[in-house]
């Protein structure tokens, strides 16, 4: 049968993939960050999953707002990479996993959660840039991707209680697949920040601090954290942390963290980053 | 016994947090358009012929007179405040070659250096920024 054996929470700022694309990770400004992420790159390379799963948000690329799914299933064979205004990113084609993706889809639905299906699709930095940072810039994607766009531009979000069982639904229909698959699974988006008015640039690193903690030591009291609080505390599109539960449910009850980072800034964004191991 | 209007509680607790749009159904419904506007400026050839001529282009789009004058001015808070949301209105900061932090520092009302080094130096703390109230006080 197929297993969710990591989850793999992080940042997807898109300042991060330029600083890849033009050559810049080597800038003292990106050296911390880059470096944050190359233990990860390393454990990434030694687990070699067959499929992840990429929990992210578009950024009114895919969708624009003729129609605003709460939760897409990225069912296609391939996604080809947006150009969010300033020319695609020089990344490869995003490859799917349509056979699993179809069969998650009716798992999914049948277990309460009417998500959109996708068929065809543009993929934008919330989901290249975690590649990139995990994979670097190979010149195909060593593994094939099936993504979960979930809208956290238009208020309100699903709830984080809401994401966080959808992970659990996520686990269960991964595992009632037949194919011996090692799948991992990415929350991204976050950590505090906020790209609007006269409050941009609010960052609260106890907040995120918190965070990172209770996703092994109180996930359910991370589900409980209300909008309006990541609104407040963490900044106006903090709220993509949610994301980040879907990827803590799917990995069932008992997760080990074996790795984390966490640095400000990247651009406006409080950049965290965990991998954590299900049991 | 039907309510009256002050028992309706349709006034959104987000509106208290000082200094942020929430990008709500209603303000988006009001933005449709503009963000329309903004979507279009995704194809290479819709930037170069907005940029060419800006009132010409902006005609397509069935946008509020306020909304025009925003885009024009690059007032970025009146385009918050118009309904625009901040991942499409970037990509008017794009076309004109500019990044996220540039557009997030006028929002700001600081220069995008002064911006910078906030930034650098942690962001700027939610203390005193969490609601209209505490941002008086």
């Amino acid at each position: 049968m197929a297993k969710i054996i990591a989850g793999i929470g992080t940042s997807h700022t898109p300042a991060l993939g330029a600083a890849v694309d033009n050559g810049k990770t080597a800038e003292p400004y990106w050296v911390p960050l880059f470096k944050g992420y190359e233990p990860s790159k390393k454990w990434m390379a030694e687990t070699a999953p067959d499929v992840a799963i990429v929990v992210y948000n578009d950024h009114v690329n895919a969708f624009d707002f003729k129609i605003i799914p709460t939760f897409a299933l990225g069912c296609g064979a391939e996604f080809p990479i947006a150009d969010e205004g300033w020319g695609a990113r020089p990344v490869p084609v995003v490859k799917g996993y349509p056979e699993l993706a179809a069969h998650m889809v009716q798992s999914l639905v049948l277990d309460e959660f009417d998500l959109t299906i996708v068929n065809e699709m543009q993929v934008d930095h919330g989901l290249t840039v975690p590649l990139s940072l995990l994979y670097g810039q190979p010149t195909a994607w060593p593994v094939r991707v099936i993504p979960l766009a979930v809208n956290v531009v238009q208020y309100p979000a699903p709830t984080g209680n809401r994401c966080y069982q959808l992970g659990k639904a996520i686990k269960k229909a991964v595992e009632s697949w037949h194919e011996d698959l090692r799948v991992v699974i990415f929350g991204t988006g976050g950590m505090s920040h906020q790209i609007q008015g006269p409050r941009a640039g609010l960052i609260n690193t106890p907040f995120d601090k918190a965070f990172l903690d209770g996703l092994t030591r109180d996930p359910e009291r991370l589900a409980r954290i209300p909008p309006l609080e990541y609104l407040r505390d963490a900044g106006a599109e903090a709220i993509e942390l949610v994301m980040w539960l879907i990827m803590r449910g799917a990995l069932g009850d008992d997760a080990r963290e074996i790795y984390r980072f966490y640095h400000v800034p990247a651009s406006s964004t409080g950049v965290g980053h965990i991998i954590l191991e299900a049991a | 016994m039907s309510k009256k209007p002050e028992e309706f509680e349709d006034v959104p607790e987000y509106d208290d947090i000082p200094g942020t749009w929430v990008f709500d159904a209603q303000r988006a419904r009001k933005g449709y358009h503009l963000n329309a506007f903004f979507y279009s400026l995704m194809k290479a050839e819709n930037r170069a012929e907005f940029l060419a001529d800006e009132p010409k282009y902006l005609e397509k789009f069935p946008i509020t007179d306020a909304q025009r004058d925003a885009v024009l001015k690059r007032d970025w808070n009146a385009l918050l405040e118009l309904g625009g949301v901040s991942y499409a209105i970037v990509k008017l900061a794009f076309t004109d070659k500019k990044s996220y932090q540039h557009m997030a520092s006028k929002m700001a009302g600081v220069t995008e250096s002064d911006y910078v080094k906030m930034m650098l130096a942690g962001g700027r703390s939610p203390d005193g920024w969490r609601s209209k109230s505490e941002r008086k006080a």
